[in-house]
């Protein structure tokens, strides 16, 4: 039977009311106003299904893994290495060993950095990325290039926010070693046309990494099908806990690296003339890893697909379309960034007015955005701003959030005049 | 709306607007560079000397309302003061800004530097209203390295 439109509208504020109600920090008041949470892009918030299996793991699971031969030590490594399994699946990696656990995107961009990129860089080598990228994507390269003796240079954008691809195709030269890539912009929202810029770069011999932190909580992930080397992504930007991430990387290119630090979990034997490693994932893993983390990231996971990305893209799609047609209707606002394909992420900018009063005013209404460059300077100096407000929408988010949002943007236009 | 409205009070609406003595001076004798990396303000602080006594004080940059209205309402409330006057002002306006004890007592001389009050109730933007003012502190010092408010 068909539904009538009111129905699905029904339907559909049913949906995100039960949602809602997984994550307990949404019912919380801030200032004496239901908190209105749109800094997604800065971390997401965490559903009952996570918080319970970090709970559940230290009450009935804790040890330390992998060398324990008692039964509780078994239940933890098992309980590990499930949550390595699921992040499998999720990326479609080919193998489980393909994934790494690490703190975050962060930790996963160092990684490449300093394994893979101090091994087979050299003098005159290129590492290209683009001019939209996030600190954590500029400044690991910088430290290789210093080290090295090899160049970075940056494939640009346009006044919209977009990848231009003759540039980017054109800078990928003879001795572009390394081609480090946004998924998706989290100043911009930019949805980078991923696949077609992998494929670009692999042909002409380059190792991608890919900077996945603001696609993988919005959309399907596919390593295979995308073709890159590396994907990084972290794990509190998709509704798990923080301090923990993942790094994808081809199994030959994680065989052949060295190792990133020393220490327990990553060796094979160490006698004090000569140690041999461990294989990847472990050599990659020094120390007692996050094990809890990696639980809460494998509930995440869970969480997600239980959502389903069809339901997830159709919220965030609206809450896009309604916050771009609102906040076009406040006097003096000007929305930075208008790629033709972009993420639930909307910066902007308001005459007169910092971006940080912004922020400071629609606090008082409990609405959190983030205000600042966003860990983009670059990108904020492309534009010749100093800094811009940016409101992030999860699944969970309303229509109705979006809208007090917008008075509250208004009543600032008042108080500034 | 109230406390914002305490925050933001129309002197510091009106010194954001029209920033006072918002320019360089051709030949200071003392500058400083200051930062708020958090939120990208930038100032740059202009001094002239005339013995021990503020002759000139000038800034340019850009900010937010709170720390442009600052660096402007700082500019009017020093000039003519000598240096240790000047440094006597900021420890009042300092005190005001983070712990609030000495707004009452010493309300006579922080004149209209009192509009700044109201920032204690925002510990995320005390930092906005003191940069000019630690700007000022390592221009009057002779300090060469960027003042930073992280």
């Amino acid at each position: 039977m068909l539904k009538t439109a009111e129905q699905s509208v029904a339907a559909k504020t049913d949906d995100v009311g039960r949602i809602r109600g997984d994550f307990p920090i949404l019912q919380r008041e801030v200032r004496g106003k239901p908190l209105v949470y749109l800094d997604n892009a800065a971390t997401t918030q965490k559903p009952s299904q996570v918080i319970e299996a970090l709970t559940r793991y230290y009450v009935s699971q804790n040890a330390n893994i992998h060398r324990g031969v008692y039964h509780l030590s078994e239940l933890a490594t098992a309980a590990y290495e499930e949550a390595r399994g699921r992040a499998q699946l999720f990326l479609n990696a080919a193998h489980p060993e393909e994934v790494v656990f690490v703190r975050g995107t962060t930790e996963a961009i160092n990684l490449v950095a300093s394994s893979y990129g101090r091994s087979v860089l050299r003098h005159g080598d290129e590492v290209l990325i683009s001019a939209m990228e996030h600190h954590s994507n500029i400044v690991p390269w910088q430290l290789l290039c210093d080290s090295t003796g090899a160049r970075l240079r940056v494939a640009p954008i346009d006044r919209t926010g977009t990848l231009l691809l003759d540039e980017f195709e054109q800078a990928i030269g003879p001795r572009t070693k390394v081609v480090a890539l946004v998924h998706v912009s989290n100043s911009l929202g930019t949805i980078n046309p991923i696949e077609e810029l992998v494929s670009v770069a692999k042909e002409r011999g380059a190792v991608v990494l890919v900077d996945g932190a603001q696609a993988a909580p919005h959309m399907p992930v596919d390593v295979q099908r995308l073709g890159c080397d590396f994907y990084a992504i972290s794990g509190h930007k998709m509704y798990g806990p923080t301090g923990i991430g993942l790094l994808y990387g081809r199994s030959e290119l994680l065989e052949a690296m060295p190792p990133y630090q020393g220490g327990g979990e990553m060796i094979r034997s160490v006698t004090f003339e000569k140690t041999t490693y461990a294989p990847a994932p472990g050599k990659f893993e020094a120390g007692t890893p996050h094990i809890a983390g990696a639980v809460g990231l494998g509930a995440a996971i869970d969480y997600i697909e239980r959502i389903g990305w069809s339901y997830i893209h159709e919220q965030e799609t609206a809450l896009l379309e309604h916050a771009l047609e609102q906040l076009a209707g406040v006097p003096g606002l000007r929305i930075v960034g208008c790629a033709k394909e972009r993420a639930s992420v909307v910066s902007f900018v308001m005459d007169g007015i910092h971006a940080h009063d912004i922020g400071t005013i629609v606090d008082q209404e409990g609405v959190a955005i983030r205000t600042g460059h966003h860990c983009t300077q670059p990108v904020m100096d492309f534009f010749h701003l100093p800094a811009t407000a940016r409101a992030s929408f999860a699944f969970y988010n309303t229509l109705s959030e979006v809208d007090i949002l917008v008075r509250a943007l208004k009543e600032a236009r008042e108080v500034f005049g | 709306m109230v406390e914002l409205r305490e925050l933001y009070q129309q002197i510091i609406l009106d010194h954001n607007r029209s920033p006072r003595n918002f320019r360089a001076i051709e030949d200071p004798d003392r500058v400083a560079h200051g930062d708020n990396p958090l939120c990208g303000d930038k100032i740059k602080v202009y001094v002239k000397l005339n013995g021990d006594v503020i002759e000139d004080v000038s800034f340019d940059g850009s900010g937010c309302a709170i720390s442009q209205s600052s660096a402007s309402l700082m500019t009017t409330a020093v000039v003519g003061k000598t240096v240790a006057e000047a440094d006597e002002l900021f420890d009042k306006f300092h005190a005001m800004v983070t712990t609030g004890v000495d707004q009452a007592a010493h309300r006579q001389e922080l004149g209209k530097l009192a509009a700044f009050a109201g920032v204690r109730e925002f510990p995320a933007r005390v930092k906005c209203a003191n940069l000019a003012w630690h700007t000022l502190h390592a221009a009057l010092g002779g300090e060469s390295e960027p003042i930073s408010t992280e």
